[in-house]
């Protein structure tokens, strides 16, 4: 029983390699690449076989608009720092490529000021939304549900919000985020600051609810799993339909912990959903901010959802100066 | 290795030893640890300032054993006790040519401060930095910029000292002299030149002036150009609309724009790192725009802009005139400029709070010095 108290998965199959089925007629063979191969060091956190990678018409799109953001970006970096790659290296984290800058609206700004973000952008919106025409085309010659497609939508509905939807409603590319590793994280903090807080935006509260919560379902549903795994929990499909004893007492172990339990259908669910909203509500709160509220603060207190304070401020304590 | 006796007993009487082993280890490591940290204390102890109401988390944390060292600079602090003169005691005026500023003092404490200075900005070069390798009589010569700029620095320590009082004696007296700012060098540390666009950029508008690490951008990647956009410039640090709801859009030129919020935060970050503290010695971070929930010091702070504002455009901007190329900004060739962390290097105070204008009457005001 020792080997299910382990982070590492015990149990690794290794033999020939399994290329797929090809029984749909649609050539789906022919793009399949990378011939596959067994790693024991990727067997222990997961399936032990290495490939193969179907690409398909969307892949190949993905990939080529995906590098070429990719490229116009560190390009456009190298340049920033006059092609010194020395330089370029120690300052990686703090370069980026800046959206244009706000008087230019929504047309197109000189190559200089934002006009290499504007066409990378470009790329990317392609990259993303092939990537998503793949997942969801791969589900369907798979038979099986879009379920991993729509949960990829939700989170590309908060991409578009920050880099297309709203700045299209703010009049401006300049809203957009910058490409950069500290900017776009100095982005975020003038954001919140800019429009007075978006702790006080209820929708970016919800986001949180989800985004936690979704960590805490992870790992209550993982652990549990686990723990029932001896008793043959982990085959969670069989389980759904046929509930053995490993559900039985997973229910009973949450329902005595806390009076209700989930199922092992609709732990899937909760899980899904949680995830799915956490970019959504998100994605609605990033997109009212700037174009229907501009001071979340003040709105807070207009709503009665900002607390005042007592005026014990105690400012007595550290007023005769410091160090 | 061991006697046969010895693996025989072992091999009959199999014992599982790693589960005793691990829980030995944990269990000793933890009394090791637990006993270590209550007889050497915790290594890393703070001390905070609550600078708020009770449960809102606005408090100003410093590790100890960093309020224990102190400023060093305090160490070498030079003072001499002013002379308080007597009827008849002659004037430096009348003594010295060409005394524009201190001519009215005394020729003991004119001395007295001349020496000082020379404590404070010239410690190796001596008299001969402002005043040359000549003869006495020579000193009254205003050949040597050094000495150009000493005297609009006194005057300019002066206005400080009486004109901004409620900045530099905010909580008690404190003042400031030639020290403050020099504390022993020719050039006083963290002063700032312009450096935007940053080197090299070859972009313009936003990116030309961010996404650097650079001496005013504080190594962060906001932008290089908020102490020249704000304490030289005079523009509008604060960013956020008063209502709920407002009309407007980027690029109009009032509506303040993401990069306004970034320079914004980028000389609050200067703020912080020239006081040695955080957001909350000011502000309420929940609302920082708010002026009803700001603290005590936020007036002080906020006087201190207006200081700097004019002791930059009125003192040392001017100066580039007087000043050879080499003490001039590497990109621009400007005056070397002064904010925050020019005299308070880091501490809440200068000096931690030392009176260092009690001793110094004379550079207390414009008008004839109070001996006591």
């Amino acid at each position: 029983m020792i080997e299910y108290q382990n982070i590492f998965t015990q149990v690794q199959v290794q033999g020939n390699p399994d290329w797929g089925m090809d029984d749909q007629g649609n050539n789906m063979m022919a793009e399949r690449t990378f011939p596959p191969r067994y790693s024991t060091l990727i067997g222990w956190i997961g399936n032990a076989q290495l490939g193969p990678i179907y690409l398909g018409y969307f892949g190949v799109i993905s990939l080529a608009t995906g590098l070429l953001w990719f490229n116009i970006v560190g390009l456009n970096m190298l340049a920033q720092v006059g092609w010194d790659i020395p330089e370029f290296i120690r300052q990686l984290f703090w370069l980026a490529l800046e959206p244009p800058s706000p008087e230019y609206g929504l047309t197109m700004p000189p190559l200089n000021d934002g006009g290499w973000y504007i066409i990378s952008s470009f790329f990317l919106l392609i990259s993303v939304l092939s990537w998503w025409l793949r997942t969801y085309l791969l589900a369907e010659q798979h038979n099986m549900g879009k379920h991993v497609a729509w949960a990829f939508l939700g989170a590309i509905w908060l991409f578009l919000v920050l880099g297309l939807f709203r700045p299209i409603l703010m009049g401006s590319w300049s809203e957009a985020v910058p490409y950069g590793i500290f900017p776009h994280l100095d982005w975020t903090t003038a954001f919140s600051i800019r429009y007075g807080n978006l702790y006080y935006n209820p929708f970016h509260c919800l986001s949180i609810v989800f985004l936690y919560g979704s960590v805490l379902l992870f790992a209550m549903h993982g652990a549990t799993i686990l723990a029932v795994t001896r008793q043959g929990g982990d085959r969670e499909l069989e389980q759904i339909i046929d509930r053995g004893t490993a559900s039985e007492r997973a229910g009973l172990f949450w329902r005595w912990t806390m009076g209700f339990n989930a199922t092992m259908e609709g732990i899937h669910r909760w899980a899904w959903w949680f995830a799915v909203l956490t970019p959504v509500t998100g994605g609605i709160g990033i997109l009212l901010t700037g174009t229907v509220v501009d001071n979340w603060f003040i709105w807070a207190q207009e709503h009665h959802f900002a607390p005042a304070y007592d005026g014990s401020y105690g400012y007595e304590a550290y007023n005769g100066g410091g160090n | 290795m061991f006697p046969k006796w010895f693996d025989d007993w072992n091999a009959k009487n199999p014992t599982n030893i790693f589960g005793p082993a691990i829980l030995v280890g944990i269990v000793g490591s933890a009394v090791f640890a637990a006993a270590f940290f209550v007889s050497v204390g915790q290594p890393y102890a703070t001390a905070s300032t609550q600078t708020g109401p009770r449960g809102t988390g606005m408090s100003i944390p410093e590790f100890k054993y960093v309020l224990a060292e102190g400023d060093p600079t305090i160490e070498d602090y030079y003072t001499d006790d002013p002379i308080v003169p007597s009827a008849g005691d002659p004037l430096a005026k009348d003594i010295y040519e060409n005394v524009q500023v201190l001519g009215d003092l005394t020729e003991d404490n004119f001395n007295r401060l001349m020496n000082a200075m020379t404590a404070w900005v010239s410690p190796e070069q001596g008299c001969a930095y402002c005043h040359g390798d000549g003869d006495l009589e020579t000193y009254g010569e205003d050949n040597l910029y050094t000495k150009v700029v000493s005297r609009r620095m006194i005057e300019m320590t002066q206005n400080i000292n009486e004109s901004w009082d409620g900045h530099v004696n905010a909580n008690g007296e404190v003042g400031v002299n030639c020290s403050t700012c020099h504390r022993g060098q020719n050039v006083p540390s963290e002063i700032w030149f312009k450096n935007t666009p940053v080197l090299n950029t070859n972009m313009a508008g936003w990116s030309a002036n961010q996404n650097r690490a650079t001496s005013t951008s504080q190594a962060t990647s906001l932008p290089s150009d908020q102490l020249e956009k704000y304490l030289l410039d005079y523009e509008q640090i604060t960013v956020h609309d008063l209502e709920s709801r407002v009309a407007g859009s980027p690029g109009d030129g009032e509506t303040r724009t993401i990069q306004h919020t970034e320079r914004t935060y980028s000389l609050m970050n200067y703020f912080s790192n020239s006081l040695g503290v955080n957001c909350n010695f000011c502000h309420n971070s929940r609302a920082f725009y708010d002026t009803e929930q700001v603290t005590p010091q936020w007036g002080t702070a906020s006087l201190g802009i207006s200081m700097v504002q004019e002791l930059n455009n009125e003192y040392l901007v001017p100066l580039a005139e007087v000043l050879p190329e080499d003490r001039l900004g590497p990109v621009h060739g400007d005056a070397p400029k002064l904010a925050c962390k020019t005299c308070h290097k880091g501490y809440q105070q200068p000096y931690q709070g030392l009176n260092v204008i009690a001793d110094w009457p004379e550079l207390a005001t414009t008008e004839t010095p109070e001996y006591e």
